[in-house]
């Protein structure tokens, strides 16, 4: 992946798969750190599975036995010299609070370091594919926090999909409005 | 700033096409969005089918929405378009150039652009 952000798209997608109705996408920001934290209240994995789905030849998909995502997103925080981890709690053993975290740690100085590139349009891509649940995103830099949460989105639009096309570029333009802001402090 | 009293704006003027919506599904575009997808470069030909077909003024016929592997990663980013009684057709190795051509000359214009197309890929 040429951009975190396309990683963050890649695997948000997994917690919808995963019937979450809400998923939460943080990135933390130091001089030196980019910590990525999807979470989601999915279906969730046992034990074997989260152990599973960092190895590239397992996968949920029946169209090929490969699934890379888990993989490309660990091999590219690893190769900053950061870390990697999941957490998962299956449905049948946590009734009430269960989901899944993926959590990242990237060092920014790395000479490996991938740039996080358009968050903006990995986020709009996410609302416009599954417009039905909800996403909150919060990405907190050292000059400031730009921040969606849907469930707000929904509660003035009413009946009126998040992906109606004003909705979406309504969506594009507050996300980057926020960043250029934050940015030019 | 995009204000909520702007997204009330929009959801003031979409009420009466939301029953438009309803009985749309003419013609669907499906963009492949699993990892081999993104990796390829799919996000910006998702976001130039929206676009496109936003102002073309086609957002009442024809659906643009994602899928996972469709199983031909090789050819990536691929976007199939499904219209009732007519056959699918697949575009594969789609650039946003592309899409904006597709968009013009089949979804508008009724006519394939088959150099695009994983027949012609194939052929």
């Amino acid at each position: 992946m040429k951009e975190i952000s396309l990683n963050i798209l890649d695997i948000a997608k997994n917690s919808t798969k995963a019937k979450a109705t809400l998923t939460t996408i943080t990135i933390n920001e130091t001089e030196d750190t980019l910590t990525l934290i999807i979470g989601d209240n999915g279906c969730g994995m046992d034990e074997e599975t989260v152990k599973n789905v960092s190895n590239p030849f397992y996968t949920t998909r029946t169209t090929r036995k490969v699934g890379m995502g888990i993989p490309l997103l660990k091999l590219s925080a690893e190769q900053t010299g950061g870390s990697f981890e999941i957490k998962s709690k299956p449905q049948d053993e946590f009734p009430t609070e269960h989901g899944t975290v993926v959590t990242a740690v990237f060092n920014k100085k790395h000479i490996d370091f991938t740039p996080l590139g358009d968050v903006t349009s990995s986020i709009v891509t996410l609302i416009q594919g599954d417009p039905q649940v909800d996403f909150l995103f919060t990405h907190n830099k050292p000059q400031g926090t730009v921040s969606l949460d849907t469930r707000e989105l929904r509660e003035v639009l009413g009946e009126v999909p998040l992906d109606t096309f004003e909705v979406i570029m309504w969506i594009t333009d507050n996300l980057n409005e926020q960043y250029n802001e934050v940015n030019a402090q | 700033m995009k204000s909520l009293a702007e997204l009330q704006a929009i959801k003031e003027r979409m009420q009466n096409k939301v029953a438009l919506r309803e009985g749309s599904g003419d013609m669907r575009v499906v963009v492949g969005m699993a990892t081999c997808g993104i990796a390829a470069g799919a996000r910006p030909v998702l976001s130039a089918f929206v676009e496109e077909v936003a102002a073309a003024d086609l957002t009442s016929k024809v659906t643009v929405s994602q899928t996972g592997c469709i199983g031909i990663c090789q050819f990536e980013p691929v976007v199939e378009v499904y219209e009732a009684d007519k056959e699918k057709v697949t575009y594969v190795k789609m650039t946003p150039e592309k899409a904006k051509r597709v968009v013009e000359e089949h979804i508008k214009g009724g006519k394939v652009v088959t150099e695009y197309t994983l027949a012609n890929e194939n052929a």
